[in-house]
């Protein structure tokens, strides 16, 4: 019924020899065992090896305490936000892999291909997962962590400690998610694990409880962001710093947090609630004795939808900071912006049922949900107009990020019209579980929340590391990704109208073959854009000297976070700014008062490092480990360790450090000194290397 | 004197703790705006509950169940507990000796801690009748929210012993002064969370 | 630790600010206490139709919950706006979360009822 049917041993719970990759292939040497043991090994490999290089490299350049006091203990939000980010980029190269698998398997289809469907099914399952809760979420948690303390005068999140122990949750997630791939097998119930199948009849290894538990951890990591930065957002605003002056980007970011506090609940009841069945032998979801699986399905979308928004709310905020930025103009209709994304906030919530039109509801609650889920579609439509009309006339630039955003206006606005027809239940019935679905999706994440992302990574990069990146690779991996992405993906608009079902692992209708190897022609060439990136990073960092910034303004930027060093201070200002207006760092630049010196320095009070994030995060993911493979000593020893470290906190009380009004004097100083012996460039200057983060401003207001 | 702006939720420090004052309206904000969640929550597992109230499946029902003397009990030493918190809070605000500040926080953990006696004898009775949760979606759904509720007035009880172990540490600092003030928002919040318990679930039920 | 403040008047708007918050608890109770003991009564003892009963419980439950958040918890409309907004906002998704959850799935049960099972 429940667990226990398999055996368990009292210190190994169900983990056994079984659980390796390869020990199937070893048993049963049959052909479709050994290519998916193969690959199954491959992958299993490439974590194992990643881990002993990274571990390796540590040891050799001794930077085990640099690591550990610098970085993982550190409550800084810029370090806590690069952390972010390289998680997501790691989470992003496996999904991408995974990615290309699929569509390899596909194209070979006809034939059954490479792939057994157990596999396959891991495979997507594992993608959208980790693409939604371990690439998307962290990459703007991180991108949002480093940049909106600047954009509104503050100095750090309201909860430093807080932030940290997101991510060590968030990271522990991941790091269940990547172990699976080593011990034992993932969910094959795709990123959102509908039950029954999860039930522990029919599902009765230890995949669902890996998704279970690492959802479980990213979400409670998410709740916890979210309220740090609503707070951050309503209680640390640089005096001046009204709400109607903050910039678009802020705006975003706490539409988002505000999303994070109020969407995370209904999945963590979902996933509790799986859990219960599963372990437990309740009955919230499973077939017999008055269980319901629409409540799975009800309450997962009551989640599942927000998420989308709130994934893709900070691209928007990106968009808004970029477009102006490259345009060197005043965003236009800022007011209409803010209530745009305030609506898309609050309908949000007003749509989850478009995710499940067909499953027996009458059509008129389908018709309400319907109409909201074309409703939605406005306030972005007037969105995509701003831009527009914020380019129109502007000086503008096709920089990687703009390249970006050009390539997000485009492809974006044709996955949202895609959606718009998918909201129409009587469409939606023909096409609900084909890849025409797939192919919207994608079409709103990948130009939508991916280009934002990577685009934010290329604005901000500078500010945080102080060198600008290459900007001929970076192009180039730009142009893979959106031919890569179109490529990839509108043939599956056609293959879905054409009657292939989503999470198909082979097909027998020849006339799919041509479109599916398109397909991966696309991902190929996405999985070169990747490389691309990669390329990028590593040139630009052997020529970093060559394209320092450390001025800290390379794109004469508007708002707070370019009127610092690159990279900033620890206590981001020397001096906290009052704001007197919209684009506040344009406005000091435009009336001479940018680079001042100020009458006093103070001391600052921040916030001492903290080893509650990596303690967490260790304790989250032993109890998680615990619970997937059934080790119940781990699971109660742990749990009561992290009900003695939360208690063991509450009686810390010297959690502050103080940087002295002569220290901040000095490194301001220096910056300041660094800023007269600059050259100030122009835009067109703005890729080369004499741009050392200064820009250069003409009387009559003119863009040079 | 005018009346002193209200900084946050819950009962305000008020200007005559100086920069304590100033520190609560993040932590108090921040603590709030979890609290919301944490309705959500409940909100998400009474829905479950409601559309769950007909799948008995053949199984004992609200009728078979629920005890309305001994919900009455639970609910009056809820209430009074909310109503001892706040004089503990009084306490703190105007910096009242520590006796009596301790002994509202004592007489707050005795009938919490005697709510959930009750409580766990409430299941216990309903278990003996053949109401466990493995018996039917109903039950699993009951077995989610009560004891949902009843896990938040435990923790809340082994924070309110953590606290005063803080006070006897610490004294009443900065962060102790506003670990009582978080503890009394959450205290309220999970006596609003009983009112809708007993009127959705017992009440209702009863009916 | 009570000795006099600067001035004494001071110390008396004091005393009478804790005697306004005192009383706010007291009348919290009060209420509560009759809002209580009413639905209880009535489910108990009266021989109300079900329908009507339902609502009224849910009625004094409402009222209980706004005596909780006025008495207790000190919220009115002096908050500081943002409080204000959050728990307004907060009270339209619950009603919009919670309303959607019952509306969807009492149509479900209607149209998709799973023939009876062991």
């Amino acid at each position: 019924m429940s667990i226990a049917t398999v055996s368990t041993d009292p210190f190994l719970g169900r983990l056994s020899l079984d659980s390796l990759p390869f020990w199937q292939m070893l048993q049963h040497p049959t052909e479709d065992n050994i290519i998916n043991g193969c690959i199954a090994t491959g992958a299993a490999s490439m974590v194992v090896i990643g881990a002993i290089v990274t571990v390796t490299l540590l040891t050799k350049y001794r930077l085990w305490s640099v690591l550990w006091s610098d970085w993982v203990t550190s409550a800084d939000h810029k370090k806590i936000g690069i952390m972010y980010v390289v998680i997501a980029f790691v989470m992003l190269a496996r999904a991408l892999i995974e990615a290309a698998l699929m569509r390899g398997q596909q194209a070979f289809g006809l034939d059954g291909g490479f792939l057994s469907p157990d596999h396959f099914a891991q495979l997507f399952s594992t993608h959208g997962t980790i693409m939604i809760f371990f690439m998307a979420m962290p990459f703007l948690t991180g991108v949002i962590n480093y940049v909106m303390p600047m954009q509104i005068g503050a100095r750090d999140v309201s909860f430093p400690v807080l932030n940290s122990i997101s991510l060590g949750l968030t990271a522990a997630g991941a790091a269940l998610v990547m172990i699976s791939l080593v011990i034992g097998k993932f969910s094959t119930g795709g990123w959102f694990g509908y039950p029954p199948y999860t039930e522990a009849n029919f599902s009765p290894g230890v995949g669902p409880d890996y998704w279970i538990w690492a959802l479980s951890l990213a979400s409670l990591g998410s709740t916890f962001t979210g309220i740090n930065f609503a707070v951050t957002i309503y209680k640390e605003r640089a005096p001046g710093m009204k709400l109607m002056r903050m910039p678009m980007f802020t705006w975003t970011a706490l539409c988002t947090a505000i999303l994070m506090i109020f969407a995370m609940p209904p999945l963590t009841v979902a996933t509790a609630q799986l859990a219960l069945d599963r372990y437990l032998g309740f009955h919230y979801f499973t077939n017999a004795l008055g269980g319901n699986m629409m409540h799975f399905a009800n309450l997962f979308w009551l989640f599942g939808h927000p998420e989308v928004y709130i994934l893709i709310l900070p691209a928007f905020g990106v968009y808004s900071e970029v477009i102006s930025t490259f345009s060197s103009k005043v965003l236009f209709g800022y007011r209409s912006l803010v209530v745009a994304t305030m609506a898309i906030g609050v309908l949000s919530f007003t749509v989850w049922l478009h995710h499940f039109f067909t499953m027996g509801q009458s059509a008129n609650i389908n018709a309400v949900f319907g109409i909201a889920s074309m409703l939605i579609g406005i306030p972005t439509g007037v969105k995509i107009y701003d831009w527009m009309l914020t380019m129109f006339r502007g000086r503008v630039r096709f920089t990687v990020p703009m390249v970006y955003s050009i390539g997000f206006i485009l492809l974006f606005v044709l996955g949202g019209m895609s959606g718009i027809l998918l909201a129409n239940p009587t469409v939606d019935y023909q096409v609900h579980n084909t890849v025409f679905l797939v192919a919207h999706f994608h079409n709103v994440a990948v130009p939508g929340v991916l280009f934002g992302m990577i685009a934010a990574y290329h604005f901000w990069f500078p500010k945080a590391f102080g060198f600008r990146l290459n900007e001929r690779w970076g192009i180039f991996s730009a142009l893979c990704w959106i031919f890569g992405f179109m490529l990839a993906f509108f043939p599956l608009y056609a293959l879905g109208i054409m009657g292939l079902p989503r999470r198909t692992v082979a097909y027998t209708e020849p006339s799919y073959v041509p479109l599916e190897w398109v397909a991966f022609l696309g991902a190929l060439l996405i999985l070169a854009a990747l490389a691309g990136l990669l390329v990028q990073l590593w040139v630009s960092i052997k020529h970093r000297d060559e394209n320092r910034v450390f001025v800290g303004d390379p794109w004469d930027g508007r708002s707070l976070e370019w009127s610092m060093s690159a990279p900033p201070p620890e206590y981001n200002f020397a001096v906290i700014p009052v704001v007197r207006g919209r684009d506040a760092f344009t406005m000091a630049k435009e009336e001479g008062v940018a680079f001042q010196l100020p009458n006093a320095y103070a001391n600052i009070e921040l916030p001492k490092n903290s080893a509650m994030g990596p303690v967490i995060a260790a304790i989250g993911f032993a109890v998680a480990f615990g619970l997937v493979w059934h080790i119940w000593w781990m699971v109660i020893l742990f749990f009561v360790v992290a009900v003695v470290t939360v208690i063991v906190r509450g009686f810390a009380r010297d959690t502050t450090r103080i940087v002295t009004a002569d220290e901040v004097r000095q490194e301001h100083r220096r910056w300041l000194s660094a800023v007269a012996a600059t050259t100030a460039v122009s835009r067109a200057q703005e890729c080369g290397p004499a741009n050392a983060g200064l820009a250069l401003h003409r009387a009559d207001g003119v863009v040079p | 004197m005018s009346q002193e702006v209200i900084k946050h939720p819950g009962l305000n420090l008020g200007p005559t703790h100086g920069k304590d004052n100033d520190a609560a309206e993040r932590m108090m904000s921040g603590f709030w705006v979890f609290m919301m969640s944490d309705a959500i929550l409940f909100g998400m597992v009474f829905a479950t509950y409601v559309t769950s109230i007909d799948a008995t499946a053949g199984g004992p029902g609200p009728h078979d169940l629920y005890d309305i003397k001994s919900v009455f009990i639970e609910t009056m030493l809820l209430l009074t507990s909310s109503f001892a918190f706040g004089m503990a809070s009084l306490a703190l605000k105007y910096k009242h000796s520590m006796t009596r500040l301790i002994g509202w926080l004592a007489v707050t953990l005795v009938l919490g801690v005697s709510f959930l006696g009750f409580e766990l004898h409430d299941f216990a009775t309903m278990f003996a009748k053949g109401g466990v949760p493995t018996r039917s979606g109903y039950l699993s759904a009951f077995f989610d929210l009560v004891p949902l509720h009843g896990l938040h007035v435990t923790a809340a009880c082994i924070w309110l012993v953590c606290l005063v172990g803080q006070i006897a540490r610490y004294g009443l600092d900065t962060m102790t002064k506003l670990g009582i003030m978080r503890l009394a928002l959450f205290w309220h919040f999970l006596d609003i969370v009983w009112i809708a318990i007993f009127s959705v679930v017992y009440l209702a039920g009863l009916t | 630790m009570s000795e006099q403040g600067n001035d004494y008047s001071d110390q008396w708007e004091l005393k009478q600010q804790e005697r306004r918050e005192f009383r706010s608890y007291v009348w919290g109770i009060g209420l509560a206490l009759l809002l209580t003991v009413a639905p209880f009564a009535l489910v108990h003892w009266a021989g109300i139709p079900r329908f009507p009963l339902l609502i009224v419980i849910g009625a004094f439950a409402l009222v209980q919950m706004l005596v909780h958040f006025r008495f207790f918890l000190h919220i009115g409309f002096k908050q500081k706006r943002e409080d204000l907004q959050l728990i307004l906002f907060s009270t339209l998704l619950l009603t919009i979360m919670v309303a959607g959850t019952i509306w969807i799935m009492a149509s479900l049960a209607l149209r998709m009822t799973m023939p009876a099972s062991p």
